[in-house]
């Protein structure tokens, strides 16, 4: 599991964040951002890359990685599609729809497709329960989805 | 210090600027439960059992880190705090495990203590409990996770205290665990097994891994011949495990427990803490003469080797080749003393009473068997030893006194000092200097190496050497000394080293509480227990002057050096892999 080394390309680019950003561990959380945008994810290597380049703890990375949820340790499809679960969207349909975007993935709640296409997340209330139920792929937010429509959508995203 | 007039449930009190309102209460002699605060850690705040009314704010506030201010009103025993703080309690309760029979830390637990303080009979919510797994993968450290209350103190101690920084908390809510980075199971992880962590956790999540059971085995079986040693600080704390006031010298109680559990031979580590001074008194001796590599550090602390090992393994050839006197004295058990008692050693257990977990790594390291066996087969925290007394109903207190066995039982009052930071450095310096310059040490106590300053200084006039020492206690005291001595500062000879604060009277095997107040109480009852013994001189303890006639012949002898040296193992920094060289 963890300590493994980094191939030297993911280290340049660290390397390259931290050098940005200045080697300070109260920047941790936006040299973690900025790495999790090049890279996709943190995973423990890279966790205990960023921890010996600050000067600190690799519990003490880990700590705030798996404490907010924007972070993610595995691997993300290139889309990330979130289906709301808040009340008037799960109401109108929205657990039939993440039925539908689940079976279409092939991937659960917090899971990545296998073709690394899409992951897929819940939400619970993007302020559109108007225009409900609702789905979001990337920036772009769709309503009034019925279930027959998510491939058509999906088709969309390579 | 300027001080600050605030008054807690209408009394007035006279506090220092920059305190807590919980110190000025604990000051002012008014109680306030707790769970998360250690006297030894910085405040976290993260429990909420301390919880108090303060006019003018919002909601309540945790007293522990709340820092007072002029005019302040404070309320202890209000409605609203008796009641929010009965709820934090039944919270922590309510998916904790309910098996507090079955518990290591049953009758010492925290929050089992702070229930029936609080008078808790009844949780209103239930919530399962986390379902981990408990993680024995360690020697040393056994992690239940799922009796975990989230205080954080084992990661402060860890970081703070230790400054090995292997604990951390992971994920939010509900879900949070302590635990190493990354998952490793404690056994893989970094852990220098010095169960510091133990002595802080409030509950019974951290615990030794215990030998009892395999103890009881070998103690009951008429073909094993069963042979006990017992460290320097464990006879100055004992007695708490058992009922007495800290810093109560007990040794001849221990002595005489120890046979009524059955033990064949009741000897004494110390004998070889004076066997250690002359083998790493002439080591030194050889180093500085020699132009070896210096500082030498000290070895007797496993926690503090393992700690060298993983973190600055390239000042290995610094620390001295000397086993530690647990070891020393498992090796000749199994030779000398089987050897002289006619005892087949392949029958032979050898048990070890002592203040620490670290032991029970060390013992285990595959390089500890010279004597061709396994040379200490279990080692006992004094918690440990305290439970088995207790388990066969000897009365401790009424208990008569009892001598040590020979030949391994005879010692110095320089043996004893080596359960106190700084000891090992007063013992080497009392025979170092008679041994260099032939001339009796008039004053034998060195103050300068005593006490609980984190980093300690000395320079000694040895003959025409200028000897410069230095001690350090806890680990994070002893990074800060050897990065001075990585960037090659100081311009030390020697240096000892001791994993946990205070030294091993303050070790993570040692009776639960731990404070400053209990450590300096245990820390005089060894200088005590130095002063009331009539030799306090290693070489000239007249066992050791025999043991090096027929046996050993003199320090740092081939036979000396196939059992009482060893070698290290430079480790990585990330978990518990030994270092490739690349």
């Amino acid at each position: 599991m963890a300590v493994q080394t980094l191939c030297c390309e993911t280290s340049n680019q660290i390397d390259a964040i931290i050098e940005r950003r200045g080697a300070d561990p109260d920047s941790l959380i936006e040299i973690l951002h900025a790495v999790q945008e090049e890279i996709g994810y943190l995973p423990c290597e890279v966790q205990e890359y960023v921890a010996d380049r600050l000067g600190i703890a690799p519990g003490a990375v880990e700590g705030v990685v798996s404490f907010y949820s924007f972070f993610t340790t595995v691997p993300r499809g290139r889309h990330t599609v979130k289906v709301c679960q808040g009340t008037a969207c799960y109401v109108r349909g929205g657990k039939r729809l993440l039925e539908a975007v689940s079976k279409h993935c092939g991937c659960g709640v917090g899971e990545t497709s296998a073709d690394m296409r899409f992951s897929l997340d819940v939400v619970r209330c993007v302020g559109a329960c108007g225009l409900s139920p609702v789905m979001t792929v990337g920036d772009d937010v769709y309503e009034r989805v019925k279930p027959t429509r998510v491939a058509e959508i999906l088709a969309k995203y390579e | 210090m300027s001080q600050v007039n605030i008054t807690i449930n209408g009394q007035t009190v006279a506090a220092e600027a920059g305190m807590t309102v919980l110190q000025a209460a604990q000051a002012a002699g008014i109680r306030i439960p707790t769970l998360c605060y250690h006297p030894d850690l910085p405040a976290q705040g993260a429990c909420r059992v301390c919880l108090v009314e303060i006019e003018g704010e919002r909601v309540l506030q945790p007293s522990c880190t709340f820092k007072v201010r002029e005019g302040m009103c404070v309320h202890t025993r209000s409605p609203r705090v008796r009641k929010a703080r009965r709820t934090v309690v039944e919270l922590l309760l309510s998916d904790h495990p309910s098996d507090c029979t079955a518990c290591a830390r049953n009758g010492t637990c925290e929050l089992q203590s702070l229930a029936e303080e609080l008078g808790i009979r009844e949780v209103r919510v239930k919530a399962e409990p986390p379902g981990h797994e408990v993680d024995d993968s360690s020697f040393s450290v056994i992690r239940d996770p799922d009796k975990c209350v989230l205080c954080r103190r084992c990661i402060e101690t860890c970081t703070v205290i230790q400054s090995v920084s292997g604990l951390r908390i992971k994920g939010r809510g509900y879900d949070s665990v302590v635990g190493a980075a990354f998952d490793l199971p404690l056994g893989s992880a970094l852990c220098v097994n010095c169960g510091q962590c133990i002595n802080r956790c409030p509950t019974g999540a951290l615990t030794e891994k215990s030998h009892i059971g395999a103890v009881w085995a070998a103690l009951e079986d008429p073909d094993t011949f069963t042979v006990v040693q017992t460290a320097p600080a464990v006879r100055v704390a004992l007695g708490e495990a058992l009922g007495m006031d800290p810093g109560k010298i007990v040794t001849g109680k221990m002595v005489a427990a120890l046979r009524a559990l059955g033990f064949d031979r009741v000897f004494d580590t110390d004998f070889t803490a004076d066997l250690t001074i002359m083998e790493e008194g002439y080591e030194l001796i050889h180093r500085v003469t020699t132009g070896g590599v210096l500082p030498q550090l000290t070895s007797c602390s496993p926690g503090w080797i393992k700690f060298i090992e993983h973190f600055y393994p390239d000042l290995l050839p610094n620390v001295s080749s000397c086993k530690s006197p647990q070891q020393m004295f498992g090796a000749l058990a199994k030779t000398y003393f089987a050897q002289e008692a006619g005892v087949d050693p392949a029958k032979m257990r050898v048990v070890s009473i002592m203040p620490c977990t670290a032991k029970k790594f060390e013992a285990a390291r595959p390089e500890m068997n010279d004597s061709g066996y396994q040379d200490v087969d279990y080692v006992l925290t004094t918690r440990e030893l305290a439970q088995m007394i207790r388990e066969i109903g000897i009365d401790f207190e009424t208990l008569e006194e009892s001598g040590f066995d020979d030949p391994l039982g005879q010692s110095t009052g320089a043996a004893v000092i080596f359960g106190a930071t700084g000891g090992v450095m007063e013992a080497a310096l009392r025979t170092a200097y008679e041994v260099i310059t032939n001339e009796k040490l008039e004053d034998i106590d060195i103050h300068a190496v005593r006490g609980m300053q984190g980093v300690k200084e000395a320079t000694v006039q040895v003959g025409n050497l200028e000897l410069k020492a230095a001690v350090a206690h806890g680990l994070a005291n002893a990074r800060q000394l050897l990065d001075r001595v990585a960037r090659g500062e100081g311009g030390y000879h020697f240096i000892e080293i001791m994993a946990c604060p205070g030294g091993c009277l303050g070790g993570g095997g040692q009776p639960i509480p731990t404070s400053m107040e209990i450590r300096k109480s245990r820390a005089a009852a060894i200088y005590q227990a130095d002063r009331d013994l009539p030799i306090r001189r290693s070489h000239e303890n007249p066992s050791i002057q025999a043991i090096y006639e027929k046996f050993l012949g003199k320090p740092l002898s081939e036979k000396s050096h196939h059992l009482l040296h060893t070698k290290y193992t430079p480790r990585t920094r990330r978990a518990n892999q030994v270092a490739t060289r690349e």
